[in-house]
């Protein structure tokens, strides 16, 4: 039998390559701003940043299966935990909560309370409508688009526009069958 | 100790900053791309020198700011100090990190094998350096928004030439 998968990233993330979070959170912030200002729409900076976030979990998923030890997940279930608890905590150093499943257990939300992206950060008015965040969702989106599931991924609270915490909800909208690279008959 | 994050995350982050500026924002234009980046770092640089500057007294002269960011703002942000530092006296300072950390993981490809026949060989290597440099404006930006944030205008340029140290070339602005 495969090894149980871990149910928390506390080891993982006390032994990876850490990095005052500080230098993430500006740069982060530094980086929003910059794009506000090159971008000018507030509507494009939110496409941009999940652009950005999209690309980085493509990449960012081999590093999480290379180091975490989950085995494959049987269900979206599954997939949902490893994402909150191993994977957030491995890279952010946080754990996110899973929450409200609809009923054919294919929607999901990941609650965060806390979130190192925020730290220092307040929007000005003119940044009404910005996903100040929304890099995490593509992050989320792009990583399980490598393990084969097609996911929307929306926000639905957010602590910078007055909620009490950040909800990301996940939505499987297909699993796409692996496919090997040849036909069996080659 | 403070909060941290996976060295990976900051990582991504930049690479991704880096190439999103390079090859979907302004493609054809790597000059404004390279001041965008450059932009990004001095926004960082002055906001980390303001906060790790809290509680000291003023630096009395440009050799002790100077000094500052080779030991303590360098080892808040890499762990280690600049290796070495040398000055002409006349305002030019060369901050020399023997192993940079944010080049030491990356590679640069200079085999020949995807050249064009067609093609000069040297491009290659042209394109390689500059995708390199362009990574390198970030921490250029860095440090010339800590040390304007510590009152000293500069103008702050890299040289790899020899790889993976990395020298930080600070002019200051008489």
């Amino acid at each position: 039998m495969a090894p149980a998968a871990p149910r928390s990233g506390d080891a993982i993330f006390a032994n990876v390559e850490r990095v005052n979070a500080e230098l993430f959170t500006l740069t982060y912030g530094a980086i929003v701003r910059q794009l506000l200002t090159d971008l000018e729409e507030v509507e494009e900076v939110n496409k941009q940043l999940d652009q950005m976030g999209y690309n980085i979990g493509i990449r960012l998923i081999d590093e999480f299966l290379a180091k975490s030890n989950v085995s494959r997940c049987v269900d979206f279930k599954e997939t949902a935990e490893a994402i909150a608890k191993v994977g957030f905590k491995m890279f952010l150093g946080v754990t996110a909560s899973v929450t409200n499943w609809d009923a054919d257990g294919t929607s999901c939300s990941l609650v965060l309370e806390d979130n190192p992206l925020v730290d220092f950060v307040e929007l000005p008015d003119t940044c009404q409508g910005l996903y100040y965040c929304n890099i995490l969702s593509g992050v989320v989106r792009g990583a399980l688009e490598m393990v084969s599931m097609k996911t929307e991924v929306t926000w639905i609270r957010d602590m910078l526009r007055g909620d009490d915490a950040y909800e990301l909800q996940v939505k499987l909208l297909k699993q796409v069958p692996e496919e090997y690279p040849y036909k069996d008959d080659e | 100790m403070g909060r941290e994050v996976s060295e990976s995350c900051v990582e991504s982050l930049l690479t991704e900053m880096v190439s999103s500026y390079c090859t979907r924002f302004y493609a054809d234009k790597p000059d404004l791309a390279a001041r965008r980046i450059e932009a990004i770092g001095y926004q960082v640089g002055h906001q980390l020198s303001e906060r790790y500057t809290m509680e000291r007294p003023r630096f009395s002269d440009h050799l002790e700011a100077i000094k500052f960011i080779c030991k303590d703002f360098w080892s808040e942000l890499f762990k280690k100090q600049i290796d070495n530092l040398k000055t002409n006296h006349r305002g030019t300072f060369v901050l020399q990190d023997n192993k940079f950390r944010w080049l030491s993981r990356m590679s640069v490809d200079p085999s020949p094998e995807n050249t064009g026949s067609a093609q000069d060989p040297s491009t290659d290597e042209n394109k390689a350096a500059q995708a390199t440099s362009m990574h390198l404006y970030f921490p250029c930006g860095i440090i010339r928004g800590a040390l304007s944030n510590l009152g000293i205008p500069c103008a702050v340029s890299a040289d790899i030439s020899n790889l993976p140290a990395c020298s930080f070339v600070v002019r200051i602005k008489a």
